[in-house]
């Protein structure tokens, strides 16, 4: 199956590149990609590989979109107030190349139906924004062998690192359990510039690109730590921990888990 | 003595917003320890109630994760860039 002409032009400046080509561009067509949260990472991420013509996005996502999203979260408009956002991201990725087939899933994740949404894919972003997602995601993902990029945001600061279960460090390697309620903020009340959410969910992107294309170094086995105040990125380490409680030889989350969803800012506005 | 410790912005509000602390000690033990001289109450959002390092907080040096050194005992000496990494979950 070669590309269209109409492709071939909208891809030039990709397939121009040494090591893509017709054959990566097509790669990239062939390719399943589940980004599980159509939010401040989630949007750069799937804007890029819509337009670099991945041919399946899966977006995930159960939330609606409300004003305070459109700081950061550039998949939706003013106009989407109010829409899912799984619906808003579907029309302004089919606006941008119909290629990308957008399947949109309104659904919170669960260790019931986690498995059966990433077997469709081929790797999986974490653009989520709480610990027991991304506890869950990591498990889930481990468990199938399905490769994972992870992106994580706070304030300033952005964390990213690509997992390959069995060969490369996965989150549980990084951080073993999830904070107890109360301890970390970890949702979005806490506040975020919204260019920090554009710089690594951006990063998901390429890690993803290059994974599916075959080229380059992956971020496996270290965690890119950007800090926006100074605009710095380092990396840290991530060795595979031999006691990890998940992708090691003797694991001890043997099944999903689902932690107590919570948000300690959250309640106190609440209360 | 002075080591670099680089603060995480969940603790910067107890270093008085500073992103990044001197502090002293022959080994990472010490080192917390004297953070939470300078900057009293830090030592338990990074330590459990048993002293031990939170297992969603990582501490490095030189770029290392003291997990896969010799924990609390991984030495420490003028020079060395300490770092504290916790986990961060935002992303919508």
């Amino acid at each position: 199956m070669g590309l269209r002409e109409d492709q071939i032009e909208r891809y030039s400046r990709q397939i121009l590149l040494p090591r893509i080509g017709g054959k990566g561009q097509q790669k990239l067509l062939d390719a399943r990609v589940l980004i599980i949260g159509a939010g401040g990472l989630g949007s750069p991420a799937a804007l890029y590989l819509a337009s670099a013509g991945i041919g399946r996005i899966g977006i995930v996502d159960s939330d609606k979109v409300e004003l305070s999203n459109l700081q950061r979260q550039i998949l939706h408009s003013t106009a989407d107030l109010g829409r899912t956002k799984v619906d808003s991201a579907k029309d302004t990725l089919n606006a941008i190349n119909q290629d990308a087939e957008v399947v949109p899933d309104q659904i919170r994740l669960t260790s019931e139906n986690i498995m059966d949404i990433i077997a469709k894919y081929d790797i999986i972003i974490d653009g989520s924004d709480n610990f027991p997602t991304r506890y869950l995601v990591n498990d889930a993902c481990v468990i199938s062998g399905k490769p994972l990029v992870h992106g994580g945001i706070f304030r300033f600061d952005g964390q990213a690192m690509t997992i390959l279960p069995g060969e490369s460090a996965c989150y549980r390697c990084l951080f073993p359990e999830p904070p107890p309620p109360g301890l970390v903020p970890s949702c979005q009340e806490a506040g975020i510039l919204g260019a920090v959410a554009g710089i690594i969910g951006t990063m998901q992107a390429n890690e993803v690109l290059k994974y599916i294309l075959g080229i380059g170094n992956l971020l496996t086995g270290r965690l890119l730590i950007f800090n926006a105040l100074d605009s710095s990125f380092r990396q840290v380490k991530v060795p595979r921990d031999p006691k990890c409680p998940v992708c090691s030889e003797k694991p001890t989350v043997t099944k999903l888990i689902d932690y107590e969803q919570f948000c300690s800012l959250r309640q106190k506005k609440e209360e | 003595m002075s080591i670099k410790v680089r603060i995480p912005a969940p603790l910067q509000k107890l270093t008085q917003s500073k992103e990044e602390v001197e502090a002293g000690g022959t080994n990472i033990k010490e080192l917390i320890d004297a953070l939470e001289k300078d900057f009293p109450g830090i030592k338990e959002r990074i330590c459990d109630e048993k002293g031990l390092v939170r297992k969603f907080i990582n501490i490095y040096v030189n770029g290392e994760d003291v997990r896969f050194l010799q924990q609390d005992a991984t030495p420490v000496k003028d020079g060395d860039e300490v770092s504290i990494i916790p986990a961060i979950a935002g992303g919508r």
